[in-house]
């Protein structure tokens, strides 16, 4: 292809091209705005930044080329809509473009959003370093406040919320025996605005002020009046929420009309309704973050007067509106992991999961009462004292369906046959450490209690067991499991229970003595600390240190495993969801031949029950040595 | 001839488990009551709410421990065996078991909602004779004016210390000059955000003499770490003697810091 040739066909060259395109157009917005109403000095390095920080990704998902075909279609120009071309990967050159196969988007978003976590992880141990003793060693305040910032946003945003949504992207389709999503093109736009969101978070740090500074949570009024770096968070809010919105959707139509045929509500694999209930979450709540930032956007770019108290805003309205996404949100961060415990466990105890109906059934419950519940952040706020305790009693009730969930996994260990592979192994001490931190959060419903408690490290143990504990050992769970299937080759046992028990241990000495140091005085998001803090501090940093590293054998375990691990079979669980009864990895459009759904996905243990058949069978790869039974 | 995982002996399993369970939680009720999770309390609220805190330790533990030893017995007793193919027991479900596990946690979640709404109506009770504080926090100091510090005083403005006598009740107006700020004193367990355009309250009553800390509990910018400020509880006579020098601190000294505390600006 000749340069000119590469410059305007969809591609990095493009991109090249079309950023400074968007910082042109940001200067041009701003200065011709600023020059039309003889304001001085027209050439503003803050309004140009912000306008910039929307215009320059703009152009780099247009020069990669997510909207070539919308374009072309809307300008009247032929358009072919069975047009494959962008689909599949043969080289890795492919991940690093626009794709359409949900497959390979899966993967990119799975890559990407553990880079996120990898920086993200080391944001907290630079903290740990300078909490390990009172005082100031590393960092200046400003500094450390910008540090736990980003920590929690990129974990939030850029890790928690679309790993999960990029596992579902590979499973999903296959799971319910559909060639791909519904929507494959908007599906590789969701995925190109993450980068955007987190090297816009990442920016801020060099941003003059710094990082943006005010937690992940940015109450106005201290968000309305830092420097630049805040403005980078509300806008990277934006592009991850719009990546996280349009996923949903994406699941929502293609788990209701794309099944394969005999694949009822009640015939889907539990996964699913994990997706389908976390994309009914996703939709309804997103917009209200979106909305509280752009508030705090226009408050600080444009002078309204949201939660300027003194011109008659409203300085509690902020924590409603931004709470009513950020409860939903934690659901959104945990119910594609009930998901995945469901299949884990299923397939490694050989039974049906318990209660499969009331499974679903709690996820919906979940949904509902996921709304109601959003103040039980806001007990110490000032907000109106009445809507306390019918938010304690929401909060605790929401306890009973997580219970049901619990219990029923509990119940499908119950006369099993237990294979304890790695995927396992975390789903099980998912179990425990969700517990843990669901009885925390219990604790933390009590109002009387949380006014105690509100806003100390009692509240950063709670969120690390479920998030932690809960969520990402969930992934951890999904990852192994559906590792053979994604790259065709098996990772290495030994290695995946190494990673198992030093996380497990050493994660529990890390956020176990933070239940202590809160309950006893010590606040959070504070760079430094009283000195009777200083002995449980110096042992929950060193243990964060052995915490961090154990994901290197994770890391090492995933690449080698990748590049130079044996073979996989197409089903080394022996499962019986569709995705397993086709190659490791998939034929590019998934299924040579579209099964039909005859039975449940979970019915081991009954003689001959199947969940899907193909009229021919599948041709199965011979079995590859050392895949297959796993003890 | 090996017995299939799901058939594995041991008569009575449940009972077996129920004991283990019981011998554990009753250790780690135990311990969970001994751990000293509070600093000293200091107020009468404060005795309502450790007690609340031990009824949930009570009710948390043996919920854990249910969890943990149907896990780890499952996983012992089912485990497979190398090389074993088979599958579980086709097990889809309980009806009985279903609804307990449903009908139970909504009775404990219910009656802990219950006695957690009297708790908290009992400790924000208005009390009389209450003595009353108006808390302005800004970036990053708290000062304290009282309107009325009784006794005869003239009212005090912008003390730096927050000097309360012991057994009268308090009752705190809480405000800020910027951004949210959060006032708590770990001894006395209650604590408020100070918002912005509006007043907040907080009702305590200190029975205990001692030095204490006021922490900001609200992310406010650099200075949250160190917004702090010393509370002396103390009996009522040095409290008025305090209020009639204007709230100074005064020839003597400002009395033992609390231990290892860090100390935040001092007027």
């Amino acid at each position: 292809m000749t340069i000119a040739a590469r410059l305007l066909s969809p591609g990095w060259y493009r991109v090249l091209l079309a950023i400074p395109i968007g910082v042109g157009v940001a200067f041009a917005i701003v200065c011709g705005v600023r020059a039309l109403y003889g304001w001085d000095p027209i050439v503003d390095g803050n309004a140009i930044t912000t306008v910039g920080m929307i215009s320059v990704p703009m152009a780099f998902l247009i020069g990669i080329g997510c909207f070539d075909y919308w374009f072309r279609w809307a300008s009247g120009a032929p358009t072919v809509p069975e047009d494959h071309s962008g689909h599949g990967a043969t080289r890795w050159q492919d991940y690093f473009r626009v794709n359409t196969d949900h497959k390979v988007i899966g993967i990119q978003y799975i890559v990407t959003t553990f880079v996120f976590f990898v920086i993200g992880g080391l944001l907290a141990m630079i903290m740990r370093a300078e909490l390990a003793a009172p005082g100031e060693q590393f960092v200046d305040p400003n500094t450390f406040n910008g540090l736990f910032s980003v920590h929690a946003s990129l974990m939030i945003f850029l890790f928690i919320i679309p790993v999960f949504a990029g596992i579902a992207n590979y499973v999903l389709p296959l799971m319910i025996g559909a060639p791909d999503m519904a929507f494959p093109r908007l599906n590789a736009l969701s995925y190109w605005m993450l980068p955007m969101a987190g090297i816009l978070m990442i920016a801020s740090f060099f941003a003059p002020g710094g990082a943006f500074a005010t937690g992940w949570t940015a109450y106005a009024p201290l968000s309305t009046e830092t420097p630049l770096g805040q403005t980078f968070f509300t806008i990277a809010v934006q592009f991850a929420g719009a990546s996280s919105i349009a996923t949903a959707l994406n699941f929502l139509v293609t788990i209701i009309t794309m099944r394969a045929p005999g694949m009822t509500f009640w015939r889907m694999p539990l996964l699913v309704w994990a997706n389908f209930t976390t994309s009914l979450l996703v939709v309804i709540a997103t917009p209200f973050i979106a909305g509280s930032q752009f508030m705090v956007l226009l408050d600080r770019a444009l002078g309204t007067a949201f939660f300027n108290s003194a011109a008659g805003g409203d300085v509690i309205m902020y924590q409603h509106v931004f709470w009513f996404y950020s409860h939903p949100a934690v659901y959104i961060m945990m119910l594609p992991g009930f998901g995945i415990i469901s299949e884990v466990i299923s397939t490694n105890a050989r039974k049906p999961v318990f209660g499969y109906r009331m499974m679903a059934f709690s996820l919906m419950a979940i949904v509902l009462l996921g709304f109601t519940v959003w103040a039980h952040h806001m007990f110490v706020s000032g907000m109106f004292s009445w809507l306390r305790v019918p938010m304690m009693l929401t909060t605790m009730l929401i306890a009973v369906p997580t219970g049901i969930k619990i219990f029923s996994w509990l119940a499908t260990l119950w006369r099993g046959v237990i294979h304890l592979t790695t995927p396992m192994l975390f789903a099980l001490g998912f179990i425990t450490m969700f517990t843990l931190g669901g009885i925390s959060g219990v604790v933390l419903a009590v109002i009387p209690v949380d006014i105690h408690v509100s806003d100390t490290y009692f509240v950063v143990a709670h969120i690390h067991y479920v998030l932690f504990g809960g969520s990402v050992f969930t992934i951890f769970a999904g990852i192994y499991h559906w590792f053979p299937k994604m790259t065709g080759r098996m990772y290495d046992e030994t290695l995946g229970r190494a990673h198992f028990w030093m996380s497990f241990v050493f994660f529990n000495l890390t956020f176990g003595p933070m239940h202590l140091v809160g309950v006893d005085g010590m606040p959070r998001r504070v760079a430094d600390y009283a000195d009777e803090f200083a002995t449980l501090n110096a042992i929950i940093s060193i243990s964060s240190f052995i915490f961090g590293l154990s994901f290197l054998i994770f890391l090492y375990n995933m690449i080698a495993s990748w590049r130079f691990g044996p073979k996989a079979a197409a089903n080394p669980w022996r499962a019986h969801t569709l995705e397993w009864q086709v190659s490791s990895p998939p034929p590019i459009f998934n299924f040579d031949e579209v099964p039909t759904v005859v039975g449940g996905p979970y019915e081991y243990g009954v003689p001959g029950a199947v969940h899907g058949v193909f009229k021919e069978p599948a041709k199965k790869p011979a079995e590859a040595v050392g895949a297959g039974a796993s003890e | 001839m090996e017995e299939h995982p799901a058939e594995r002996g041991g008569k009575h399993p449940l009972m077996r488990m129920f004991l283990i369970g019981a011998i554990a939680s009753a250790i780690g009720v135990a311990a969970g009551l001994a751990i000293d999770w509070f600093p000293t309390d200091a107020t009468s609220s404060a005795d309502e709410i450790d007690t609340l805190w031990d009824v949930l330790i009570i009710v948390s533990v043996p919920i854990f421990v249910l969890v943990m030893t149907v896990a780890i017995y499952s996983v012992i007793r089912f485990r497979a065996r190398p090389g074993d193919k088979s599958d579980g027991a086709p097990i889809h479900g309980n009806a009985r078991l279903e609804v307990i596990w449903v009908l139970v946690p909504t009775l404990i979640v219910a009656s802990l909602a219950a006695y957690a709404w009297i708790v908290l109506d009992n400790v924000e009770a208005k009390k009389a004779n209450e003595l009353i504080v108006d808390v302005q926090g800004q970036q990053f100091t708290w000062t304290f004016d009282y309107p009325d510090p009784g006794g005869g005083a003239k009212p005090i403005k912008a003390a730096q210390q927050l000097w309360l006598p012991k057994d009268r009740p308090v009752y705190f107006r809480i405000h800020t000059k910027d951004v949210i700020h959060s006032f708590w004193v770990p001894q006395f367990r209650l604590k408020s955000d100070a918002v912005p355009g509006i007043t907040t309250r907080v009702r305590v009553t200190p029975d205990k003499v001692g030095s204490y800390q006021v922490v900001c509990t609200e992310l406010c910018g650099l200075g949250h770490a160190t917004m702090r400020q010393t509370v002396r509880v103390v009996p009522p006579a040095d409290f008025q003697a305090w209020a009639r020098r204007g709230g100074k601190v005064g020839a003597g000294g400002a009395g033992a810091p609390a231990a290892g505390a860090a100390e935040g600006p001092q007027g």
